[in-house]
Formats: structure tokens, sequence, C-alpha cells
């Protein structure tokens, strides 16, 4: 299919500007003015709808397909959350800043606190704060506040300490934080290997960094002792909290003794992932945190009425340019406000229904790595049909044509040929019993015809694509019209 | 039954999964939470249906001033949105889908993806963008560790006159590395060119500036940008992408790192976000860029596709060692950016860039003309100009707020000695009488 730059056309033009209703004025200095207009496209309007809407069709994603990418809690986006935001679209967030301005966006700020006050039910938090623009960010606001937290009490502190089947984000979190990574290995049960986390832990360690429930989509039954031992060396516990759509109304990590967490609105609170964003990522910490958060703050007076806090001299100032993915939090807000408390409980029990369903039916296909009740997904590894030279990825083709996104292929990476579903409570059993037909498919031609999956995808616009070409012959910019 | 109604399950249905699964209720699959760490609290409202739901969100947002006449940007402004960027960017198979990992069934966000990395090289003038960042602020000081990396020293220069709460950004992800910032004051709303080449030595790693700033001044950079190289430092340019219809592109003057805010590219202010941030480098420096990047590759029978590359600078893949720890972007808003510069097209840019910067020379001519009242700008502007007040800027934005009017915004809390400055946008949504009712307003409580 073209670009939309190849079907430019010189002179042609799509949307028309609004008349003038003032003087021209005289020309920038040509020290400070573009010499030639930018290379942007000259097409028409139905030109732009019509490529748009083409690409469109060469996507998968919720609405028409579904997508158990594991990890990722790719559910239902309900559409009344597209309506809810729309009043709000005018609102600019520099208002609160002018002197008495903030009087002028009380909603705004009122939906903002009122959401961080839930989460913090929901979590057993403390308080929150809803600026970090996606769940890397809440991490990083996290893993800040442990740092200005230790510094504030003259600790020193070197290390964090992560289990080897956490999310990539959790060590590149810590090193853009200036800490060193120490990596625990999993234990065959499929948590953290709790002697070995013993002997990681030390005065030197700054914070243990931990999925609950993990990656592998289990609980660890352990998790309040490692919050304790960890707290006995004077280290924090973080929570990456992109699970916690398996324990709604079941646990609450502030409980457990996490100090803080960040929440992935766009998974958990169901708003769009936008083809890779945007998301969003409050980030909730205990009173002990709570000096530390980002700024600006939303504060409520005792008349009611909600105002700009700056912060004192101990919060680690600004994470964003505003307040945050103001319109993911309106969305996560409207869906709290539906669902309320049964329906999330719901959510989270569903979840666990459709995974364990999957797991059930599919476990003696393929092997299970670390088997027992899961929580929101499962992991199962090609390990057996790699015997065959049938990969994960082979599968994950095979189930595109199929008409299925595929699940998470190779993470975690302590599994080896990963596929990690996650079908989430938004599916029905008949959706779940036809994708499980597809991967019993998949299982048995890498018996009988495995050329016949390593051909997938044959129904796409594209087959396979040469990933290594795209990293040798660098070409992420398009040349000439 | 379900009472949320976005699970589908009947009792029965539920009654036949648990029997496959082997259990004989819900609560058995939650039997591996020891039984001690049960939630303390749960305790939060009952739920509603959609209509209640929008009722009460309609409410809410009405609490908010949603007729204002706004003369306010500082990194958010108000741009005419064609309908054509809601209706397309709103398509579903955009907006529910995620990451494209799995290529082939995620054709339709990559190519959008590479289209929008080329619509920002040719708006900025730089050889490679990444597929987006979180929005301005945060892509600068991604920028600023950016130039760290490569660049292996520990000291960065900022002009003071750079957005203040993006620099602010700044040092909140240096606070806890080993670095150091060093702010240089800004002289009559540009940069002190004296100060910023005194501080230039081998030490720095960059030097971030914005064009234009946050007085709304346009500068040529050219001479920093040799001055920068010459001394082994990088230039990092924040630019303001509606501009860049008139302005030299930041690519011609030799920046190494071009970023910016894209809201005003097709996105409502919505109170801040979601926006997106953009990223464009020089091609030598691709493999130090930050989040992702699409590229163009082919398929098993030689068809163009495109994919996910250079994944190896990745959190996924390089964990510790990644270039940022950035996963999610700010797709959907690119995406946005990507219609709103393929409706306007070419011509349709530098037309909106004209019509901004027309606006803004009348609006600065009038309020001008008020009795007393100065720009402080010692440089052209594009959509916004720096005025100073004869009263304290504070009280006079505080009057005219009063009469439906956010007049500007006053500097006092960023810039000492600057407590009656405001700088005042005025982007092609304002028209001539609202301008003119500004000035009015201005006149009458300054002087009567």
């Amino acid at each position: 299919m073209e670009l939309i730059f190849e079907k430019s056309v010189p002179g042609r033009r799509a949307v028309r500007l609004p008349m003038s209703d003032v003087p021209r004025a005289g020309d920038l200095p040509d020290s400070l003015s573009r010499t030639e207009a930018p290379g942007l496209p000259e097409v028409s309007e139905l030109e732009v709808v019509r490529h748009f809407t083409e690409l469109s069709r060469r996507n998968f994603s919720v609405d028409t397909t579904f997508y158990p990418l594991g990890s990722c809690t790719m559910k239902y986006n309900p559409k009344a959350l597209e309506e809810a935001v729309r009043p709000f679209a005018r609102s600019h967030p520099l208002l609160p800043f002018l002197p008495s301005g903030e009087r002028f966006v009380q909603g705004s700020l009122g939906l903002i606190h009122e959401l961080t006050r839930l989460l913090a039910e929901i979590t057993g938090m403390d308080e929150f704060s809803c600026q970090p623009l996606a769940g890397a960010h809440g991490e990083m606001a996290g893993m800040m506040m442990i740092a200005a937290y230790h510094r504030s009490r003259d600790d020193r502190r070197r290390y964090v300490v992560v289990p080897d089947s956490s999310h990539g984000t959790n060590p590149a979190t810590a090193a853009m934080v200036g800490y060193e990574v120490v990596t625990v290995p999993t234990a065959p049960y499929g948590d953290m290997d709790l002697d070995a986390f013993r002997k990681a832990m030390n005065p030197e360690v700054a914070a243990v960094m931990m999925t609950c429930p993990n990656t592998l989509g289990l609980f660890n039954p352990h998790v309040a002792e490692i919050c304790d031992i960890a707290h006995r060396n004077g280290a924090l516990v973080y929570c990456d909290g992109a699970n916690l759509n398996a324990v709604l109304g079941k646990v609450r990590p502030g409980d457990i003794g996490f100090d803080a967490i960040h929440v992935n609105l766009h998974k958990t609170f169901a708003t769009p992932h936008g083809g890779g964003g945007p998301g969003s990522g409050p980030v909730g910490v205990k009173k002990h945190l709570a000096a530390f958060l980002p700024s600006p703050r939303v504060e409520r007076r005792a008349d009611g009425s909600y105002v700009i806090g700056e912060g004192g001299e101990e919060s680690i100032g600004r994470l964003a340019n505003f307040f945050g993915n103001f319109g993911i939090l309106a969305r996560a807000y409207a869906y709290i406000t539906m669902l309320g408390r049964e329906g999330l409980i719901e959510v989270s029990e569903r979840a666990v229904l459709n995974a364990n369903y999957v797991m059930a039916r599919l476990k003696e296909w393929y092997d299970l790595p670390f088997a027992g009740p899961c929580m929101h997904e499962c992991v199962f590894s090609a390990s057996r049909q790699m015997k065959q030279e049938i990969h994960a990825i082979d599968i994950a083709k095979f189930l595109i044509d199929r008409g299925f996104h595929p699940p998470t292929v190779y993470f975690p990476l302590v599994v080896r040929e990963a596929l990690m579903i996650e079908p989430t409570e938004t599916e029905s059993r008949a959706t779940l019993d036809s994708f499980i037909d597809a991967m019993i498919e998949a299982a048995k031609l890498a018996g009988t015809d495995p050329d016949s999956l390593r051909r997938a995808p044959r129904t796409t616009p594209v087959t396979r694509l040469d990933e290594t070409r795209a990293a040798r012959e660098i070409r992420v910019c398009h040349q000439g019209g | 039954m379900s009472r949320s109604g976005y699970s589908p399950h009947t009792p029965a249905e539920i009654r036949e999964m648990l029997d496959v699964i082997g259990a004989g209720n819900i609560a058995d699959l939650f039997a591996t939470i020891p039984p001690g760490l049960g939630a303390g609290s749960f305790d939060l409202p009952e739920g509603m249906s959609e209509f209640e739901m929008l009722d009460r969100m309609e409410a809410l947002a009405a609490r908010d001033r949603r007729d204002m006449v706004s003369f306010i940007g500082g990194g958010c402004y108000e741009h005419l949105i064609p309908a054509v960027v809601d209706h397309l960017a709103g398509r579903a198979e955009f907006s529910t889908a995620y990451t494209p990992y799995q290529p082939e069934c995620s054709q339709g966000t990559l190519q959008a993806l590479y289209e929008y990395q080329t619509a920002i090289c040719r708006l900025t003038g730089m050889e490679a963008s990444n597929a987006s960042l979180y929005d301005g602020g945060t892509a600068l000081a991604e920028a600023a560790l950016m130039a760290l990396r490569i660049t292996g020293r520990k000291k960065l220069v900022v002009d003071g006159s750079v957005n203040p709460f993006w620099r602010r950004i700044v040092r909140t992800y240096l606070a806890s590395l080993d670095a150091e910032l060093v702010e240089i004051a800004p002289a009559h709303g540009v940069l002190d060119r004296d100060a910023a080449f005194a501080c230039l030595d081998d030490r720095v790693a960059g030097v971030m500036v914005q064009n234009p700033n946050f007085f709304g001044s346009i500068e040529d950079f050219s001479d920093l940008a040799s001055a920068a190289r010459r001394h082994g430092a990088l230039l990092v340019s924040a630019v303001y992408p509606v501009s860049l219809g008139l302005v030299k592109s930041p690519g011609s003057m030799g920046a190494d790192i071009a970023l910016g805010d894209g809201q005003c590219l097709g996105n409502p202010a919505a109170f801040g976000g979601p926006s997106f941030g953009f990223m464009a480098v020089r091609k030598e420096h691709i493999r130090n860029l930050p989040g992702r990047i699409v590229g163009e590759t082919v398929d098993r029978e030689g068809k163009r596709g495109f994919v996910l590359t250079l994944q190896a600078r990745e959190q996924h893949i390089r964990r510790q060692r990644a270039t940022s720890n950035i996963c999610s972007n700010q797709s959907l808003c690119a995406l946005r950016g990507l219609v709103f510069l393929a409706a306007l097209g070419k011509d349709g840019v530098a037309e909106l860039a004209g019509l901004n910067r027309d606006k803004a020379e009348y609006a600065k001519g009038v309020l001008a003309a008020v009795r007393g009242v100065e720009v402080m700008n010692n440089a052209p502007t594009f959509n916004e100009f720096t005025l100073r007040l004869p009263m304290e800027a504070d009280a006079a934005v505080e009057r005219l707020l009063g009469k439906g009017m956010a007049a500007g915004m006053p500097l006092a809390r960023h810039y000492a000695g600057m407590e009656n400055c405001i700088v005042v946008t005025v982007t092609e949504k304002r028209s001539r009488r609202q301008i003119d009712r500004l000035a009015a307003a201005l006149e009458e409580i300054l002087w009567s």
C-alpha cells in the first residue's frame, strides 16, 4: 500500500482554513525564516479518509478480534468512556495557575482528586499522584520517591533488587534513577527464589521491585514475608501494579506491606491502548513517602473546593507538563463510577476464571512450566513443539491466520518459548473455545504438518517481515515524494 | 448474571467452566492468596448505568468555565482541529490495538507511525524520529539524558527562557544522577549569548534551548550549534511544531536533537493531556534514541512492510542497559498529529503558521498601544509575546479573569523581577473582536 507521501500531488489540498480578519504581518527576517515549506503530503480530504481507513483495516484490535496479549490486559473498552471525556476537551491546564484561576476548573481538579481517593482505596495506599503518563513513568516516580526518601535520611544505598521474571521496565527504571540492579532467579515453583532473595538483601539495597501477581500469572504466597525481609534491611518495596486487574477487592498491595505502587489505568481500568499509548500510570504511596510525591498536587480544602498544592521541599518535583494524561484519568474515573464496588470485584473474578479455563483446556497440549492455579493470565511453553522445530513465533503467526491476535511470546524471559495468554474478563466462553481450538490445531500441526505453521501468516497484507534487514539497513524516514 | 455489563458469562457458563477447571466455586480460584492477606477494605460506591455516569461527568465538567476567552498557551494551545482527525484517529481499529509487536497484523499502526516519523523529520529538518514520547517536557528530559549518554560528560546547560515547567522536569529527572545543570538567566526575553558562550567548554554534554522560547521570541541558533559542535557538545532545540510552517527548522540551524510537544497538532487541550512528545535527531544519534522506532523492510515475497526496529535499545530487550525505561508512548495522539498534518498539507501548515503570526502581531500592536504597556521581547515573535504592564500582572490578570478573559500567563512565579510581565498567546482561534475586547478591558482596568 502506498504511503500518504506517495499519493501527494503538488497543489492539492484538503482542509481550508478560516479567512483572516487582521492585516498581514510583515515577514520574518530571512535569518529566521524557513526557505522551503515542509514536505508534507498534498492530498484531498477524501484521499486522507481513504488512506487512514485503509490503514485501520490492516490492524487487529480489541473491537475486531480476540487479543489475548499477555501482560497487556486487552479488554473491551466501553464506548461510554469516549463520551465521558468530551465535555472536558476545552479545559486549559494553566488556568489554575493564574491568580484565583482555580475556581474556573473545579470540575477537572475535582475529578483528579476524586480519582486519587478511589485509587487509594482500591490499592490500600494513603496518597496518589495522577501525574505519571504511563506505567513506566509511574515506576520512575515511585523509584525517585524511594531515592529521595533514603537521601532525606542520609542513607546512601546502591542497589535495587528485581526478580528475573520482572517487566523490562523495572530494571530500566532503577537504572534511570541511578541504581545498580541485582537480579534474583525464579524458583521451580514460579515465585522469586526466597533463599536467593535473602542472600541478595543487605543494608545497601534501596528497594525491591515486584509485580503482584507476578508476570507468570502467579500470586506469590510469600509476598508479605518478602516485604518484611526488605523492611528489616531498611529497603522499601515497590509494587509494579500492572496485574492489579487480577486481585480487585481480593487483596490490596498496601495491606500486604508494599510502600509504593503504580496502576496502569489503560489495563485495569479499561482505557483504550491506542496502538501503543497514551496510557496512564498514577503512583500511590504509604504515608511515609507522601511528602515526596510529585508536584503540583490537587488538594481539597475544608470547604470542598480544590486548589493546586505546589508540594514542599521534599517533593521530587514535576514529572510531566501538567496534571498527567487527563483524558485517560477521566475515562478511568468514568469506568470505576460505572462498575462500582461489585463490578470491579467481578472484573477480577471473571478474568481469573477465563485464564484458568484456558489453562485447563490447553495444558494437555502445551507444557506448563509452572503448574497450579493461575490468576488472570497463564504462561505456556512451546518447548514440546520445539522437538518438531516449531517455535512460539510459528504458533503466534498461525493464530493470526485463524483470526486471533497472538498471545505475548518470549516473555517472561524465564520461560523458554513462552506463550503468555491473558484472556480478560470481557471474553465469552465461546470466544475462548474457538481460540483454544486454534491453539490445539497448531499443536497438532506441529506434529503432522509443521511447514504449514512456518508458512504462516498467509491471510495478512504482508507475510513474515525481515526484522534483521530493518535493523541493518535502517530506513525510518521516507525519502522522496 | 453480570453486574457490570461487560462480562458476558451466564451462571450456567460459569458453572460449566468451573467444572472444566475442576474448581468448586470462584473463591477456589483465589486459594493461592494466603487467608491473612485479604483486602482490609474495599469501600467504593455502587455502580451505575452509562447514562447516569455521563450525567455525572457532564455535571463535573460544568464546574469548569468552558467559555473563557483564552490568551494562554505555555505548552498547551487552542488550535483548530479538522473533523477528519476525530473520525480517523477515533477508529477503533487504531484506538483499541496495542504496541505493534506482531507486525503482520499491525501494519496499519506501523505504517501510520512510519509516516508520522517522516512528517516529523520533514517539519523539523532532522533525519530520524522516534514513534513518540510522553510530552514535550519529558522529551526535553530524555534529550538531556541522551546528551549525557552520547558524550559521556556530566554537565548540561539550559537557557532560562525554556518553558519553566519543562526545566523543572529536567531537574526531576537529573536529581538522582551524577550530573550538573547550569541555567542561563535570559536577557530581554532571549538567550544571553555572552553567558551561553562563556559556559561552553569541553565538559558540556549539551545546550538546551527553545524556539520560540517561553517569552515567545524566535532566534537563530546556528551560531550556538557551531560553537557547541566545536566543544563536542550537542545542541538540543525544543520547537513548537505549528511555528515550523514559517520559522527556520532546528535541522537547518544545525541542532543535534529536536523535540517538542505535539498537542498543537490535532489534540484538544483536555486539561493538559493526553498530548505527545516528539524527538528527532541527526542520523548518527539514532541508536541512542529512547522509545519505539518503526523501520521499513520487506516480507518473504519482497513486499514492503514495516516493523518496530532497533529494539535492542529498549527496556524489554536490554533491561537496565536500555536507552530509556519508556514502554507505552502516546501513539494515538501521534496519529492525530499525522492526520492533522496530512489534512492541512504542505501549504496548509504554512498558511496556519502565517495566520497565527498575523493574529499575534495584530494583538501585539493593539495591546502595546494601551497606555503604559510595552512589549518586552527584544526579538521577533511567533504567536506568543511578553508584555510589561504598568501594574502587577497577577492583579491585572485576576481582574480580567472576572471579565471572562484569561489574558495571559503572569511571570512572577517563574522569573524574579518580572512581576509586571505576562506572556500573551494568540492562535488562529482568536478573532479580531476578541483581541480588541482584551485591549479595551486592559485599558479599562489600568486607567479607569
